[in-house]
Parts: C-alpha cells; structure tokens; sequence
C-alpha cells in the first residue's frame, strides 16, 4: 500500500536529471548496457541453440549458430521420456518443495511476525532476537547436523526431509514483523475485538489482509531459495524419484563423460527448466523490488 | 478458532469480567501464532545447531577390526577441531576462498553498483527490459548456472576457444589455475542483478529533493553520482557486501558440479566441500561436524570484521 502511494512521488523525482541528458551520453551508457546483456544472456541463448542440435551437430557445428538440423522437438520428447518420464517427476517434486513449501513458510513466517510486532508479552524480545541470529546462519552449516537428526528421526531420504527445513523462513518473519508493526493499525484490531471476533480470527482476517504485499515478497524468497537449494536435498536424498529438478540434472551431466549423448539430454532438461523460472522472473521482479523498497524505507 | 470466537462474543455480552478473561486470550494469543514457526525453527535450526556443536565435541571409538565389538562415544574435547585444522587440505580451501572473496566480491559489488547507477540514471533507454535481463539469472539455480557455463568451458563443445583462438588466445577454462576463476565468473553472473536490485532499492529512497539541490547547484551526473549517490546507498553495500562474504564461504554448488567436467578441482576444493566429503566419503561425522562450526565462525567473524572496518571509517 506504501508502495502505491509513494511510486508516483518518487518516481519522476528519482530520475532528475532527464533535461540534462545529451544524446551521446544515452548512446554511452545504453550502449554500455547493452555489452552486459549480452554477458547475462550469452549462456541462456547457446542452451537454445544446442538444444535444437543432434549429439553430431553439437560438436560439429558452430555452438552460437543454429544447425542446418533442427532437432528440438526430438531432443524435448527424448527428455520427457527419458526413464519412464523421470525428469517430469523432478520437475513435480522441485514444484512441490519450493510451491508448498514457499506457501506454507509465508503463511507460519506470518503469524509469528504478526504475534512480535503486535502483542508485548514476556520473552518476545529474546525470541525475536534468536529467530534473528537464525538469519545469520547459512543454510549449509545446519545441513549436516541436520541430516544426522533426521535419519536418527527415520526422516532422511523422504519428501519430508526436504520440505520441513523449507517450511521455516527466519528472513520471512523478520520483514513481516517491520511490515505489521508499519502498517496494521491497532484500532482495527481494537475494532475487531469489539465486534467479538477472537485473536486468532482477528489475524486471519485483518492480518493477512492488510500483510499482503509483504507475503508476495516473503513467498518470492523462500520460492527461489527453495528451488535453487541443491545442499540439503543433495546431502538428504539418496532415491532419485525423490530429487528435485537441480540434483536430478546434475546426475544427467555427470554421465556425460561415458554416453555423449546425456549432453542432448542435460541441454534439453536445462532448456525446460528454466523457462518457466525465466518468465517468473521477468514478471515478478516488479513486485520483489517493491518489496525491498518498503522494508529498506522503514 | 470457532470456539475463540464463541468465547468472545459470550465476553462481549459481559462486559467487567470480559476484560480479565480478554487478557489471558491476548497473552496465549501471540504464543499460539508462534508456535508452528518455533516448533519448525526449534527442529530445522536450534536442534541441529546443538547437535552439531555435541558432535564436534564427541569422539566415537569403534572395537574392533570393523567396530564388530561395539561402538562407543566419548567427550573428545577439541580433538576434531585439532584434526580439522592440522588438515593441510582444508586449510587450504579456506585460503583459497579468501583469495576468490578479495577479488570477487569487490568485482561483483563494483558491476552491480555501476549498473544500478547507469539503468537509474536518466541517460538510460528501457531500463525495465535490460534491468530484467540483469536479474533474470538470479533465477536460475547455481546446479543449472553451473551446467551451462560447464558446457561454454569445455573444449571442443565451447564456441568461446574457437573466439579465443581468433583473437590469438588460447584459453583453459579448466585448468589447475584459472579453474578458480571460472567459478569466480559463474557466481558474479548468477548473483550481480540480485545485488543490484537491493542497491536500486536505495538509489530509490534518496529523497528526489537532494537532487533537485544537486541540479540547481550544476553538479554533473558523475558528481551526483560520487557525491550523493554513493554515500547514501552505503547501507546497501556493506549489506551486499557482507552477505557475499558469507556466500563465497559457503560456495559448494558450483565447484562440486564443475568436477564433473573438470580434473582440477579435487574433493577438498572449498570448505563445504571438504566437509561433505568427510562426512559422507569418510563417513567422519564428528571432525565433519567441527568443520561445519569452524566455516560457521569464520563466516561470522569475517562479517563482523567487516562491519567494525565500515563503522569506523564512517565515524
């Protein structure tokens, strides 16, 4: 809601020195980000293109120039068919750790940001302050041990195994507890008390609401450091038909060295792959920057 | 939450004894909310965090040829730490990511300022399109980033030595040296949009009033930028900064998939690397363990370092 309001303010008054602007400096700077598009994109585009190549032509062509034979389609099918369709099942389980278990994490991540910024009670500072350490450890150093309790606990090498961890967003709670404290306003929790409505209710329906554009942020973060996680399901998971699409892909290019033509394979699944996390991307970085804006701002 | 709410429309009704029971529902209220993130946080940080910190403490003594005559475990004092650190190995992965942190984190940090301050500038045509451009990798998992830049480095399948080659180059991607470097290159292209967004963020919080002063008093756009910009997005630099320090430490993704095409980065390459290997090819827990709390403290230490440096030269 901040960020609506104070987009059209800052918008025209960030980007000041407009009148000034000479025509060779646009030409400069427009033509020095252009180079770094061509730096970001280069990996992106020689995947399209060797993804419409035969195992023959990969090698034997230029890898930036198209082959006189287009192979794509027969490379895609050979993809998805593959071991009895295993890559659409890594494609499922990475769907189901990061979606599910991005969903869940904002939601729980939520509800406790919500209970430190609006209720003083004994011990909501050491907790806050625990919880706030917990975003200073990286994910990799509790891994290991984390694998030592878990198969003490029979849950190594289960979905579990990967989507609890997934389901906790220290990060998560730490901006939903700076947006509530900003932007939930306690007469409408007063409000609603009168009403009658009871305090778990009272979260659900003013909370949530008036959170919302802090969720999609918090949603975002866990969303991509779920599926970009590749430590904890690789230490985790010894079944492939458990692997999210990252583990999954690496074993594909790890055989590469005694079947070449996991090369066509690895090309193609990487091509899938991040098609569907490219356009997310593009579309949702409106939103992330948003997000940034109004936690920094505050 | 139906019987929440029916307790508190009959509280409503009564109004003097409502309030009393009222505040025992707000002090269980918050405690309520927190308790699925506490339980999840207890089980996924607080317990394994524990464990690990026992573990590295913990020496386990098999009898016998193959521990057929029974295990058993003991206080082992700072014997795995000692035998963490007396590992030329590890030791020397960590030197390694220092030297890979001192240059590339300043290059990264350096590539996404200038192109915040360029795509914010007004000089800049479409800055929409090329800043999702910028950002698009960050989408891409390190394993995948990791897969297609293996393929541009390996010979023969790569168009960049047959490029190489014109210019009078001969390049090794791969080799013993330069094989650092080309993970160097792979983390500053997955990660420079990401860190670019976060100083973007900044750049748009700089009250449009300064530069209206900056434009009245004909300060060009690169006083604007030395003077003004850059002092007032130190924030999100040394925030850039320090939470690059405690991902160079924690680099595993990307050496580990490159050593399916490359020779030279052996099991003990990074830190992490050396303690998956301990743990899971030694089957060495417990130094494993004190490994994982020493990459810990050190990535600890070398960003509070670096905050105590930033908050001093600022003072």
């Amino acid at each position: 809601m901040t960020a609506t309001l104070t987009k059209p303010g800052t918008k025209p008054a960030t980007r000041p020195a407009a009148a000034g602007g000479k025509k060779s400096t646009t030409i400069l700077v427009t033509g020095a980000l252009v180079v770094a598009t061509l730096y970001f994109l280069v990996p992106v585009y020689w995947v399209v293109v060797a993804s419409t190549k035969t195992t023959g032509d990969l090698f034997g062509t230029n890898g930036f120039a198209f082959a006189a034979n287009f192979n794509l389609w027969n490379n895609l099918a050979q993809v998805l068919s593959y071991d009895g369709g295993i890559f659409v099942r890594w494609f499922a389980n990475s769907v189901l750790y990061a979606g599910v278990g991005a969903l869940l994490a904002t939601y729980i991540a939520a509800a406790g940001g919500y209970a430190l910024a609006k209720y003083t009670f004994r011990g909501s500072n050491l907790v806050f302050g625990i919880i706030l350490g917990g975003v200073l450890v990286p994910g990799t150093a509790t891994a290991l041990p984390l694998f030592l309790l878990f198969s003490q606990l029979g849950l190594a090498n289960t979905y579990w195994s990967v989507l609890l961890p997934s389901l906790v967003s220290p990060f998560g709670l730490f901006l939903c507890r700076i947006h509530a404290q900003a932007t939930v306003d306690p007469a409408l929790i007063e409000a609603a008390r009168l009403d009658g409505a009871g305090e778990i209710r009272i979260f659900h329906t003013v909370g949530l609401r008036v959170l919302t554009p802090a969720l999609v942020t918090v949603f975002l973060f866990q969303l991509v450091g779920v599926w970009n996680n590749y430590f904890l399901p690789l230490v985790m998971l010894s079944d492939t038909r458990l692997y999210p699409i990252t583990l999954g892909l690496n074993n594909w290019l790890s055989q590469v060295n005694r079947l070449p033509e996991f090369y066509q394979l690895t090309t193609g699944g990487v091509l899938l792959s991040i098609i569907p996390l490219a356009l997310a991307m593009i579309v949702l970085q409106r939103f992330w920057r948003g997000g940034l804006t109004e936690g920094s701002v505050k | 939450m139906t019987t929440t709410s029916l307790k508190a429309r009959r509280e409503a009704t009564a109004a003097v004894p409502a309030r009393r029971r009222r505040n025992g529902a707000t002090t269980r209220a918050p405690w309520l909310l927190l308790a699925p993130f506490l339980a999840l946080f207890l089980l996924t940080f607080i317990l394994p965090i524990i464990v690990a910190v026992i573990s590295s403490f913990t020496k386990v003594t098999r009898r016998g040829l193959f521990g057929e005559q029974g295990i058993s475990s003991g206080f082992a004092g700072f014997s795995n730490y000692a035998q963490a650190l007396a590992d030329g190995n590890f030791i020397g992965s960590i030197g390694r990511m220092l030297l890979f942190g001192v240059v590339q984190v300043p290059v990264m940090i350096v590539l996404a300022t200038v192109l915040a301050l360029l795509l914010e500038s007004a000089s800049a045509r479409w800055p929409g399109l090329f800043r999702a451009a910028f950002f698009l990798p960050y989408g891409v998992p390190g394993v995948i980033a990791t897969i297609l830049w293996s393929f541009l480095y390996v010979p023969g399948l790569s168009p960049l030595y047959s490029i190489a080659s014109a210019f009078g180059l001969s390049p090794d991607f791969l080799g013993p040296h330069s094989v650092l470097w080309s993970i160097a290159n792979i983390v500053t292209w997955s990660y420079t949009g990401y860190n670019m967004l976060i100083i973007i963020a900044q750049l748009k919080a700089i009250p449009g009033e300064v530069y209206e002063a900056a434009r009245m008093d004909g300060a060009s756009p690169v006083r604007v930028a030395s003077s003004i910009q850059l002092p007032l997005i130190r924030p999100a630099l040394v925030l850039t900064t320090i939470f690059s320090i405690i991902g160079t430490l924690q680099l595993f993704a990307e050496p580990q998939v490159l050593q399916s095409v490359s020779s030279s980065i052996d099991s003990q390459y990074t830190p992490n690397l050396s303690a998956y290997t301990t743990a899971f090819a030694y089957n060495d827990y417990n130094v494993a363990a004190a490994q994982a709390v020493l990459i810990a403290v050190i990535a600890f230490a070398l960003s509070f370092a670096f905050l105590a440096i930033t908050n001093r030269k600022s003072s």
